[in-house]
């Protein structure tokens, strides 16, 4: 059971994006959108999702709050308590971890202060091992919000999370100066291709 | 036999071009589709099944022969194809480059398959994590929808089509097609028991086919140059191009379009940088992404990277990520580190997963510390046994074969350790 926060409502813009996502399926069908509107709930609500927002889903998409709550519990990305506004997750799988997580993590948790797993006294941060975010080939890495920060090491991580708590906001992707998922020193293919851009 | 330029189909692979409608029609996309169309679900189907493309999510299920499974006339259900964009194979992050760089493929490949299939409406299933890659792929539908090329009438067909991503929210298991087509409803992702067969029965109850990003995304391609064309890459049975992903103990991670069949070592090699400390500092390989065995290196020195030739010395090309380890691994640490991701991601319907992949884990940490009995190696093995093939998904057939390979290939490391264990503590049991 989440939390106690007594109310929850879409604001008028989400209510808006919720009724957008519904149509997306077809009548009667309208349960489909329950994990994006949780989404949208959580984004709204501080990154967590109270009971009182899984009610407020339940009643908008006419499911049992049981159904709502066997979603939102089943699925990582929702959080039942206050996990920090901006969640710090890194990975630690395998591709991960040949890379040289574990170093990532203690340098999250020195920048922190925190465990993995806990949130800052002041509530700003979450920090929080997961499992393969699909970005092997610039491991490792970490997401934060909707970004991913990519070929870390202590360095570059302790970089990014003092970067974040100034306020500012680093540049994701790699940080070890390559592009996407090429190899580093530039492609060794489509490098015989131009594109004509047709008018 | 390395693969041209301009046999490559995904040519804005690492994103240095424009992935947007104009930058994708400068590339070749969308060009003459509605001739493609025009040629009739049955020669779609066939030109599919000629090119020989196996599905790209590691299966490797025949794609043609999968679209010929639905039915050839609607019975009053509409059809859906639904796109498998859950990437989350640990090693895995092609499907990933293919929806933030390239995701006109995928939209235009979307159409065809759909209208091969009967299927009038379309939902890509992407990962919640991927939410920069959910956010490009809908530009690049919404600039089809305005420029007439999905929706009503999709480029000038006569056909409606209706194209929605729908975002998921953190479970592995969503990347098993029930599982997905579950969450699809709005429900606990968790597998469905097969025989009916989503072909049958799948979405809403209505006839549906699941894809891969990588599947679906080729198909124009493949059908604008000829089904000769994509069949006259790689191996017999092993056509065509494919989009590797090299992570691990390598000088230089990358993903890589190439031939299927590429020598594992050319790969590495050519377009990852080599092995770190060269060729041979490479102690182990996992080919085809977490779920398929392990292999040593002498398997690796040899070994093609196609499905049938990682079939034959007993592991898979699956997803085609290949997790390289060298000789500084704990390779015990590195498997045991996929036995607790298999233990975080069983859905926990089936018994002998949801309680066999903790266990498993928890012996594989006492295997990392030595601390354990040799005949727990052949009980560790013989309960995988009783997990592999006694689930209703291949999860707890993943969750088992890493083992099972470590088992097949590193026992003597895993003894030895045992012993090393043990040697300790009579010592400090002497002083």
């Amino acid at each position: 059971m989440s939390p106690a926060q007594a109310k929850f409502e879409f604001t008028a813009a989400n209510l808006a994006e919720a009724k957008k996502i519904i149509a997306k399926y077809p009548p009667g069908r309208q349960a489909s959108a329950v994990m994006p509107l949780l989404t949208i709930a959580q984004k709204q609500n501080d990154n967590w999702l109270p009971q009182a927002a899984l009610e407020y889903i339940a009643g908008l998409l006419g499911m049992a709050p049981i159904r709502v709550h066997e979603v939102a519990s089943f699925y990582t990305m929702y959080n039942l308590a206050p996990a920090g506004r901006t969640q710090v997750q890194v990975c630690t799988t395998t591709p991960c971890w040949l890379r040289g997580s574990d170093a990532v993590v203690q340098a999250c948790e020195k920048a922190l202060g925190i465990k993995c797993g806990e949130v800052t006294k002041d509530g700003k941060f979450g920090l929080k091992e997961v499992e393969c975010l699909g970005a092997c080939v610039n491991a490792p890495m970490m997401q934060i919000g909707d970004d991913y920060y990519e070929d870390l090491d202590a360095a570059s991580t302790t970089k990014v999370i003092e970067a974040l708590k100034s306020g500012a906001k680093p540049a994701p992707g790699p940080q070890g100066g390559r592009k996407t998922s090429e190899p580093q020193g530039g492609p060794t293919t489509l490098t015989t291709l131009s594109f004509a851009e047709k008018p | 036999m390395a693969l041209q330029d301009k046999d490559r189909i995904f040519t804005n692979l690492y994103g240095l071009h424009d992935f947007r409608l104009k930058g994708a029609r400068a590339r070749g996309d969308w060009d003459g589709t509605k001739a493609l169309l025009e040629r009739g679900r049955d020669t779609i189907i066939q030109q599919m099944k000629d090119s020989g493309l196996r599905g790209r999510g590691g299966a490797g299920f025949g794609a043609g022969l999968k679209w010929s499974f639905m039915p050839k006339k609607s019975d009053g259900r509409p059809h859906y194809l639904v796109v498998n964009a859950d990437e989350g194979e640990p090693g895995t992050c092609k499907d990933r480059d293919i929806m933030r760089h390239d995701p006109h493929k995928l939209v235009e490949g979307c159409l065809v398959a759909s209208f091969a299939m009967g299927a009038n409406a379309c939902y890509i299933y992407i990962r919640g994590e991927f939410a920069r890659e959910a956010e490009n792929l809908q530009v690049a539908i919404d600039e089809a929808y305005e420029a007439g090329l999905i929706g009503k009438n999709a480029c000038g067909s006569g056909w409606d089509f209706d194209l929605y991503v729908h975002r998921g929210a953190g479970a592995y298991i969503c990347g098993e097609e029930t599982a997905l087509l579950e969450s699809l409803e709005g429900k606990k992702g968790q597998p469905r028991l097969k025989p009916p067969f989503p072909a049958g029965s799948g979405l809403y109850g209505c006839p549906t086919t699941v894809n891969n990003v990588e599947t679906i995304a080729v198909a124009p391609t493949i059908l604008r140059r000829g089904p000769a064309w994509f069949a006259g890459i790689g191996r017999p049975n092993n056509t065509g191009t494919k989009v590797f992903c090299i992570s691990g103990h390598v000088n230089k991670p990358c993903n890589v379009e190439e031939e299927m069949g590429i020598p594992l070592k050319e790969l590495i090699e050519r377009h990852a940088g080599g092995v770190r400390g060269g060729w041979d500092n490479i102690y182990a390989c996992i080919p085809g992404g977490s779920s398929v065995p392990v292999v040593p290196k002498s398997v690796c020195d040899t070994l093609l990277m196609d499905f049938d030739s990682c079939r034959a010395v007993r592991s898979g090309l699956g997803t085609a990520a290949v997790i390289v380890m060298d000789k500084s691994t704990d390779i015990v640490r590195a498997i045991a580190r996929l036995s607790k991701f298999y233990m975080h991601e069983s859905c926990g319907q089936c018994t002998p997963c949801r309680e066999g992949t903790g266990w498993m884990w928890r012996v594989m940490e006492r295997m990392v510390r030595g601390d354990a009995e040799i005949a727990e190696i052949d009980m560790l093995q013989e309960v995988t046994t009783q997990i592999d093939g006694h689930t209703i998904c291949a999860l707890g057939d993943a969750a088992a074969w890493p083992i099972q390979g470590l088992i097949r290939h590193f026992r003597p490391e895993m003894e030895q350790r045992i012993a090393e264990r043990r040697s300790r503590a009579q010592r400090q049991a002497a002083e």
